[in-house]
């Protein structure tokens, strides 16, 4: 109804119960609800990719779902990704190759790269370029953030040796 | 750019899709993946007084052998289409489509069904479900249909559902050791919306095509079956095709329709250039 | 001048000056700690949306806000009648751009609108949605008026006028003829001509134009938190126009996200927002969303340039002539002007090149689309297209090597300092130096093998030069001799802290490209400290010194001389006071990586923190007359040129699909030429990040208007920008030339990507597409226009 419903799920880890407006889309929920601010939203039409969250495992874009069909799931942003240390190779990674300027579209690029990883622990330039095609990055023309990916992903690989 | 206010109900059985549907007929709408359905909410293109979200209903999900048939879920979300073995061993023109539908993270959300009866005409899904000449599975709470995939797609966003249906699932007939595949587009950036493509269906029996089907879309209002075109296939080896021959009738039959920055004689070239590497494509598996 | 005969703290070996340091800052933003102006919330915040104007030219006949203004949740449903009381027009214009003249602009249309998404009527509600529900129920009654969409036939005489108390619908107009053009023309070996298309775009940054505007009535201080690349020159506007005294008027920048030169500009909307805030006495906030962005960020380029350019026989050139015009929208923006971006153009087409014959005309007019005004580039992409396109076109009707032509025609090395026809003074530049090296990492000679190579096989590949000066480290003469308070010079403080560590405040503002950064850098490296130990605070009126901000890449140049500056200034006064404290002279002395040292030897004497600690809390310690000041603050103008010119060579390896008309970056390359490199790392990938945009113009990105005036690609789905998998791999090199006009020697680097970019795209596609006998020049290259071009359509 339009009046709020309640919804339960966890976010990062810890439970999270809240009546919320049909209307209030999971990245809008995350920001103003949960004051979770490394969900950004760049475009609210699922284009730009800002929004990219974890929605029980995999990227989904924050704009495009609404925080009620979200009943039950596990919902993971850039805040849990860092305290977990999940992304922490990869961010240490952008960091030192300088792969974010403004730093907008990062977090929803390293929950996509994230994925990518997992999916494909050694994937090629061109597989990375091909992942990120639907998280827009508007500074640093992606070399540096496809430089970033490719050796976290090496330095994984080495590890796991 | 939020969307109007709606009522949202969290269906969890086809019993309650119907009770939505037959109250609010057209004011309601059902929520499959939402990434064509949110997007225009969010920019109040569309305003749904009511969302009946169906993802929770387990009828509605799942791949598998019926007969003759590939059955997926009108749940089935790219991803898991793109994953199945199922449908790369029975229906592998769809597996080939899955990676030209926008981007990864849209593909974990997006539904075959929900492509299917969004009926946009760039997108890839309908244009295959068309050249794999598959069938819908329909139900309202008057009944179950059947609709041939030509019946189903009536235009732009329009589909042959009344406002009371819902889609269950898709029966793609099974692909078989004759069967040939082509999927293609040209589009401008990864994961863009096509200038054009082409998704066709073949079979080889005898040394020769036959049954060949054409369709294109981002051509036109709906996905488009060249049926008279692909006739000229038939009884031709696959190595031996004119396939100049074949463009020129192809021209002669139709009049893309334009985009933002295609002209229709552009897209009148990219059918040529796909007709040309389909049939080159089948060649080279006779080959 | 320069001091840097001196013994300079850039040469000393601890100096940080030139080392790949990564962001400091860049750790919070990787892990989503940034504040961006949409996640400030406010006690008592409010939410503001408008009703847009779905017209391209009207008049309002009459609103009627009431159902809205029923809605639950609505605050204020206001009209340009109820802002009169609280907020002043403004009108684009700058004294020294002769005779531009453009109408005033209101935060709410006044009467008429002029473009499609002009604001028309302001919501106030409780949240943004509830605010867009009302802005659906005002029903506003316009009548249609003819609008004026086609620059070209803006100034017949049977197309209406836009503002009818202007006369006509010039903007603004510049001419120069210099050298005698015509007898060049006669008497040239070749001549080639050309006709361009260059494509209205926009910046597209990921975060959205942002502000929150709270007003204070209790003190009548308003405070700005604003996504803006110069605060002070807000804090002045707002202050202005909303009639407050601009000593009370805070303008706060915290994280930004991606500008570009969109958010140097006024905005009604922003502007509505600030009287709104003034009216209420509660926090406003606004943050455009993607729809309203595309129809009202201002939007740059839309130029239609015919030229020609005039050769010797040995490829030397010795003639330019153009016409440009340019469409602007219905208004000069606020306060930089529409006019800016011409005049570029007009300076600098053909600027790396001798020619002394130069003739041109350009004119920006008027007309009902969406604003245009200064973007990443400014110009440049413009005047380098067309200069780089003709000398590849010349280069070819000579049956001469493109890179040859531009090797004869370089203004000579030792010409410097030099005087181009349109009166740009070149301090000095690497032309030649710079493409050698360009030619010798892109490994020329093979790729010109491979190309023929591949040809035989029916692949088309081609080869893009693009040679560019661009203008950076701007003096009055930009902006403050126009009469607009926009400071040219910057200042910083530095302060050394009890701890021994230093804090740094500048006027330069950081939008990710790495101000703060290099800021702490040239600190560290002047004062004697690990960059670890330097804190930097940008962005906020209350706290840095007066200053410009970070636009026509200056923060380097400007904001970074003043800091080095600053920094010798306080390694002084810590000499002179641990000079008093250790009994010996301070040139005796020296700062080392936090330690106070001997000057000779090195010997350690006292760590920073000591001293720190002697002055902060022990000064009774001191010696008698001793009164320190552990704190510096100096600032730089540029005076000796109006500006500094970089340059670069950037070549791009480019293959068309001849069936598809699909065009494939393969490689790309810049030398790149801005003085001295403060931090390698960041360079590269301010060139990588320009160079993208640069891409994104010549085949992606495209504003595409109905001839009424409707902008029918305003989504993110329909304009397209760069994404990740067709971007090219951007080999990025340098040849160094410090400019002399500072010790730090640093030119500006934010916008040659940019700018050379388009160039050498073209002249890529061009080259590829050579057997076939068909050049393009319609920016952007869509596959539609290529296979036309080829004949296929």
């Amino acid at each position: 109804m339009t009046a709020p419903i309640i919804v339960t799920l966890t976010v990062n880890g810890e439970p999270v119960n809240r009546a919320v407006e049909p209307r209030l889309t999971l990245a809008d929920f995350l920001r103003d609800e949960l004051g979770l601010k490394g969900t950004h939203v760049g475009c609210e039409h699922g284009v730009c990719g800002a929004c990219t969250v974890h929605l029980n495992g995999a990227t989904v874009r924050g704009c495009l779902t609404f925080a009620v069909q979200c009943e039950g799931a596990e919902v993971e942003t850039v805040e849990g990704g860092t305290d977990s240390g999940r992304l922490k190779d990869l961010q240490d990674e952008f960091v030192a190759r300088n792969a974010l300027q403004c730093g907008y579209c990062t977090p929803g690029m390293l929950l996509s790269a994230a994925e990518l990883l997992e999916q494909n622990p050694a994937p090629s330039r061109d597989e990375i370029r091909e992942h990120l095609s639907g998280n827009y990055c508007r500074c640093t023309g992606y070399q540096a953030i496809v430089d970033a990916i490719e050796t976290t992903a090496r330095k994984r690989v080495e590890l796991e040796r | 750019m939020k969307p109007h206010a709606f009522d949202y109900v969290r269906a969890t059985s086809l019993q309650d899709i119907f009770g939505v549907l037959d109250k609010h007929g057209d004011d309601a709408k059902i929520l499959a993946g939402g990434q064509s359905l949110v997007p225009a909410m969010n920019m109040r293109l569309a305003a749904p007084r009511v969302i009946v979200d169906v993802n929770a209903i387990e009828a509605l999900h799942g791949i598998a052998v019926v007969g003759d048939m590939l059955r997926i879920g009108a749940m089935t979300r790219y991803v898991e289409i793109a994953a199945s073995d199922l449908v790369a061993r029975h229906a592998p023109l769809i597996v080939r489509a899955v990676p030209f539908i926008a981007h990864a993270a849209i593909r974990n959300r997006g539904t075959f069904g929900g492509s299917l009866c969004n009926a946009d005409p760039a997108s890839e899904l309908p244009a295959c479900v068309l050249a794999e000449r598959a069938v819908f599975n329909i139900s309202s709470s008057t009944g179950e249909r059947s609709v041939a995939a030509n019946d189903f797609f009536l235009g732009t966003y329009t589909t042959a559902l009344e406002p009371t249906e819902v889609l269950l699932s898709v029966d793609v007939p099974l692909s078989g050791p004759d069967s040939r595949y082509f999927f293609d587009e040209v589009a401008r950036r990864q994961g863009d919306y096509a200038m054009a493509g082409l998704a066709a269906r073949a079979e080889v029996r005898g040394g020769v095509l036959v049954d060949a089907r054409l369709v294109f879309f981002a051509v036109s209002d709906m996905p488009l079956m060249v049926s008279a075109t692909a006739a000229l296939l038939e009884g031709q080896a696959p190595g031996s095709v004119d396939a100049e021959a074949i463009c020129e009738a192809l021209i002669q039959n139709v009049t893309p329709q334009q985009d933002l920055t295609t002209s229709s004689v552009t897209k009148e070239h990219l059918m040529k250039v796909l007709t040309r590497r389909a049939i080159a494509a089948f060649a080279r598996e006779e080959a | 001048m320069s001091d840097r005969s001196a013994v300079s703290v850039l040469d000393t070996p601890n100096s940080y000056i030139g080392r790949s340091v990564s962001r400091p800052n860049a750790k919070r933003l990787a892990q989503g700690r940034a504040t961006y102006v949409d996640d400030i919330m406010l006690p008592r915040m409010v939410h503001l949306a408008f009703c847009r104007s779905p017209y391209a030219h009207a008049e309002i006949l009459s609103i009627d806000g009431t159902a809205a203004l029923a809605l639950p949740g609505v605050l204020r449903v206001v009209t340009m009648a109820d802002l009169q009381d609280y907020c002043t027009p403004w009108v684009g214009v700058l004294d020294h751009l002769k005779g531009i003249k453009s109408a005033p602009q209101w935060p709410l249309a006044n009467g008429k609108v002029f473009f499609q998404g002009e604001p028309v009527v302001a919501i106030v509600a409780s949240n943004r949605a509830i605010a867009e529900d009302a802005a659906d129920l005002i029903e506003v009654d316009y009548k249609e008026l003819p609008p004026v969409t086609d620059a070209e036939t803006a100034l017949d005489p049977d197309t209406p006028v836009i503002h009818p108390e202007l006369g006509d619908n010039l903007c603004f107009e510049r001419s120069i003829d210099s050298g005698d053009v015509d007898a060049a023309f006669a008497s040239a070996a070749v001549v080639v001509e050309e006709s361009f298309h260059f494509n209205r775009h926009t910046a597209v940054t990921l975060e959205p134009r942002s502000i929150i505007c709270d007003y204070n009535p209790a003190d009548e201080n308003l405070t700005l938190h604003m996504s803006v690349q110069c605060p002070h020159m807000s804090k002045h506007l707002y202050a202005k126009h909303l009639g407050l005294d601009e000593n009370k008027v805070r303008v706060i920048c915290k994280d930004i996200g991606g500008s570009f030169g969109l958010k140097i500009h006024t905005y009604s909307d922003e502007m509505a927002a600030g009287a709104l805030t003034v009216m209420l006495g509660r926090p406003v906030k606004f943050i455009a969303d993607r729809l309203e962005s595309f129809v009202t960020d201002i939007h740059a380029r839309d130029h239609r340039v015919t030229a020609k350019m005039a050769f010797a026989q040995d490829g030397e050139v010795t003639a330019v002539e153009m016409d440009d015009i340019t469409g602007i929208g219905p208004y000069s923006v606020y306060p930089r002007s529409s006019g800016i971006e011409m005049n570029q153009v007009v300076n600098l087409t053909a600027g790396p090149y001798k020619h002394l014959n130069y003739r041109v005309r350009a004119r920006a007019v008027f007309q009902n689309k969406g604003v245009m005004c200064q973007y990443r580039g400014v110009g440049h992409p413009i005047a380098v297209a067309v200069g780089e396109a003709l000398v590849d076109k010349g280069a070819a009707a000579l049956g001469m090597d493109p890179a040859e032509v531009r090797r004869r025609s370089f203004i000579p090395d030792d010409a410097y300092p030099y005087t181009s026809p349109s009166g740009a003074i070149y301090e000095r530049q690497s032309h030649r130096q710079s493409l050698d090296k360009l030619v010798t990492i892109m490994d020329y000679e093979g790729l010109r093998r491979e190309q023929r190579a591949l040809r035989e096989r029916g692949v088309y590949r081609g080869i893009g030069f693009a040679s560019l000066i661009e203008v950076t480290n701007p003096s009055p003469a930009f902006y403050g001799v126009g009469g607009a308070r926009i400071a040219s010079q910057d200042g910083c403080t530095i302060r050394l802290d009890p701890t021994g560590g230093i804090t740094c405040a500048t006027g330069v503002t950081e939008q990710g490209q790495g101000t703060e950064t290099i800021i702490a850098q040239i600190a560290a490296s002047a004062v004697g400290v690990a960059p670890g130990q330097v804190r930097v605070i940008t962005g906020d009126t209350d706290v840095v010194p007066y200053g410009g901000g970070t636009w026509a890449s200056r923060g380097a140049g400007i904001g970074g001389e003043a800091a080095l500056q600053a920094g010798k200034e306080l390694r002084r006064n810590i000499l002179e006071v641990a000079g008093a404290i250790l009994q010996t002279a301070p040139e005796n002395l020296d700062v080392r990586d936090g330690m106070i040292v001997d000057a000779k030897g090195f010997n350690e004497r006292m760590p920073l923190a000591e001293l720190g600690r002697l002055v902060y809390f022990r000064g009774d310690t001191l010696p008698d007359g001793l009164q320190p000041e552990l704190v510096a603050t100096k600032h730089y103008v540029s005076r000796s040129y109006p500006f500094a010119f970089t340059n670069a060579a950037h070549a791009c390896l480019a293959e068309v699909d001849v069936e598809t008309g699909l065009v494939s970056l393969l490689k790309y390359w810049v030398v790149e030429d801005c003085g001295t490199v403060i931090n390698p790392l960041l360079v590269a990938e301010q060139t990588r990040g320009g160079v993208v945009q640069g891409i994104g113009a010549a085949l992606y990105e495209e504003c595409l208007y109905s001839p009424e005036g409707q902008m029918i690609n305003g989504s993110m789905a329909d304009y397209l920008v760069p994404m990740a998998a067709e971007m090219p791999e951007i080999y990025v090199d340098h040849v160094t030339t410090p400019t002399e006009t500072s010790e730090l020697g640093a030119k500006g680097v934010g916008e040659a990507g940019t700018a050379g970019a388009p160039g050498a795209v073209m002249n890529a596609i061009n080259d590829a597409l050579e057997p076939f006998d068909t050049r393009l020049s319609h920016m952007p290259f869509t596959p539609d226009k290529i296979l036309r071009a080829l004949g296929k359509t």
